[in-house]
């Protein structure tokens, strides 16, 4: 019998739609391989197996009676913990939300039920998403299913190790600086990050409000396409979502599947190679640069000289903006309240003694970082600097995509590395999302594919790697048109998916 | 630009309302020092010409009909919260006594 867990999404969704299986079966898959494997790579921080099999009970129901259901009916999903689920935990990885059950679900998460899929759970991600390892999680590490003893990348590494781990066959993730297309690239899954107002914000426990974009995570580059035309689109609830309609991201997936890329040019981005990015990283992402010429695409070098000053304004933007978001961390309406431990009870004493005591390492630094750039006497020189730094690389994009349709680099510079291994060294740990930062800053899309394994400098097995598709702003649909050639010529050259390389878990 | 000592950290960390401990403060002082070090680099290309960008993808005027919507039940926000009395949050006193 086929292992249900194994099936991309959309041929689940046939097999549902079919009745060759029911999503009671399918559901129970999942839940079952969560049990046999999760305690060993701990994706989740909740599951939801209860609700989970009642939506799908209902589904199937429903089906039964012949009534008209979404295509992805009865197909489960994992959602980042980042984003607010109505009777379910919400901690985003913090310890300051432990136990806290949100009142209201995001409007993905709304999308998600009214299409009728059951939802696995709630996976682990680094406290607010601060982080590219998942390390910074209050609840544990997850751990990188290729190797358990590495890291799954961050912040979204819950849903790309459910992803590998085969515990669920979609999931959602967060992108503020390269949180769903590093984990990506680390784990051997597919990630998108859509055009920053494509998919709504509204119920995500917000970072970087300028920055924050949901996004699918998922094993096939369809998969993406079709979870995100399911939760992309306008929600008036969040005034800075696009009111145009999405592409036909379905239909361009399905076209680069073909495996035609005549007339497509392809740049690659001079600044994003070379010197910091692993040797085996940079040769896979030669041998992809040669499958897209051979698929007809043009491919040429582009400077954005810019890209080089990229992390430095990401790192004075985003915690001024997590240092604004975060104040509502005050111990008076959700979460925890800590007393000071001596003299008067006031509401300040009170916030200052939650803060200290329910937020993390990694929190405390980007809160302090920010409030120290907004403040008086250095908000120009930095705040004010990182402001214009942004405008400079949205320059250089515009420029580049004159030139170009699309533009390629290595997702992240290394493969994944020892868990613990760059914790006591922040900037280390930042440089791993230097070539996923800047599509941030200029809010277009991105999407990273896996592209091939590479020897990690510090021995062991062969781990994954994964080559990075931007796009211009709301031409999201080249990233699958161009993302779903690569998989179609790479799986043939492996002979089936990267994952079927996977060690075997559990 | 200038480092950023402990006792910046401690000012700083006031005006964020964190409490930190003092072996916190001592690394934070050295670890930010390090960050804000590498980061100053912005103000090199960030010439007086060059605009500032807040968002990604400007929009103006998002407005939606001035008309009610309906709120979240009052028990399920205060299902939540820390301290709730008589269908509101409860908190500490706000001012200080001298």
């Amino acid at each position: 019998m086929t292992d249900l867990t194994r099936l991309s999404a959309a041929d689940l969704a046939q097999k549902l739609r079919r009745r060759e299986v029911t999503s009671v079966e399918v559901t129970q898959a999942f839940l079952d391989r969560i049990a046999a494997v999760d305690g060993a790579v701990h994706a989740y921080l909740h599951v939801n197996a209860e609700e989970a099999l009642a939506t799908a009970r209902d589904v199937d129901a429903r089906r039964e009676v012949g009534e008209e259901l979404h295509p992805l009916a009865g197909v489960p999903i994992a959602v980042k913990d980042v984003v607010v689920t109505r009777g379910m935990p919400s901690t985003a990885g913090s310890k300051i939300l432990e136990g806290w059950v949100p009142p209201y679900d995001a409007t993905l998460v709304e999308k998600i039920r009214d299409a009728r899929m059951p939802i696995l759970g709630k996976t682990n991600m680094d406290e607010f998403a601060m982080g590219s390892s998942t390390e910074h999680s209050a609840y544990g590490n997850t751990h990188n299913p290729w190797d358990l003893e590495r890291i799954p990348g961050g912040s979204g590494g819950g849903s790309a190790a459910a992803l590998a781990s085969f515990t669920a066959p979609l999931a959602i993730g967060t992108d503020t600086g390269g949180s769903i297309r590093q984990p990506g690239a680390v784990t051997g899954t597919v990630g998108v990050k859509p055009t920053y107002g494509s998919v709504s914000r509204y119920g995500l426990i917000a970072l970087a409000s300028s920055l924050d974009q949901a996004g699918p995570v998922t094993r096939t580059v369809m998969d993406s396409a079709l979870l995100h035309e399911l939760i992309g689109g306008h929600d008036p609830r969040d005034s800075t979502s696009i009111p145009e309609p999405l592409p036909a991201l379905v239909e361009a997936a399905a076209q680069g599947a073909g495996g035609d890329l005549s007339g497509v040019r392809v740049g690659v981005v001079s600044q994003l190679q070379g010197e910091g990015y692993q040797e085996g990283v940079q040769a896979r992402f030669t041998e992809s640069l040669e499958l897209l010429r051979r698929a007809g695409a043009e491919v040429v070098q582009v400077s954005c000289p810019h890209f080089e000053y990229a992390l430095a304004a990401y790192y004075l933007i985003l915690p001024a903006e997590a240092s604004s978001n975060l104040a509502k961390f005050d111990g008076m309406r959700f979460g925890l309240r800590v007393e000071p431990e001596d003299g008067p009870v006031t509401a300040e004493r009170v916030m200052a003694a939650t803060r200290g005591a329910g937020f993390g390492d990694e929190v405390k630094r980007r809160i302090i970082l920010g409030t120290y750039a907004l403040s008086a006497g250095y908000y120009d020189a930095y705040y004010g600097s990182a402001q214009k730094v942004r405008t400079l690389i949205q320059q250089d994009f515009d420029a580049a995509f004159e030139q170009v349709d699309v533009l390629v680099s290595p997702t992240a510079p290394t493969t994944a590395f020892k868990l613990g291994e760059k914790l006591d060294d922040p900037l280390a740990m930042y440089l791993n999302d230097v070539a996923t930062i800047p599509a941030n800053l200029a809010g277009i899309p991105g999407i990273s594919v896996p592209n091939g394994l590479a020897e990690p400098t510090d021995g062991g097995a062969a781990m994954p790697t994964g080559f990075q598709v931007l796009a211009p702003a709301k031409a999201d649909d080249r990233l699958y048109r161009v993302g779903a050639a690569l998989e179609a010529a790479l799986e043939k050259s492996w002979g089936g998916p990267l994952l079927d390389r996977a060690p075997e878990l559990g | 630009m200038s480092t950023i000592s402990r006792d910046e950290v401690a000012r700083v960390a006031a005006l964020a309302r964190i409490e930190l401990r003092p072996d916190e403060l001592d690394r934070l002082a050295g670890e930010l020092d390090v960050i804000v070090e590498s980061i100053a680099k912005v103000s090199q290309v960030a010439t007086p010409e060059v605009p500032a960008t807040s968002h990604p993808l400007p929009m103006s005027n998002v407005f939606r009909p001035d008309v009610p919507e309906p709120a979240l039940p009052v028990d399920d926000v205060l299902a939540g919260a820390p301290e709730a009395e008589d269908g509101r949050f409860a908190v500490p006193q706000i001012l200080g006594e001298e």
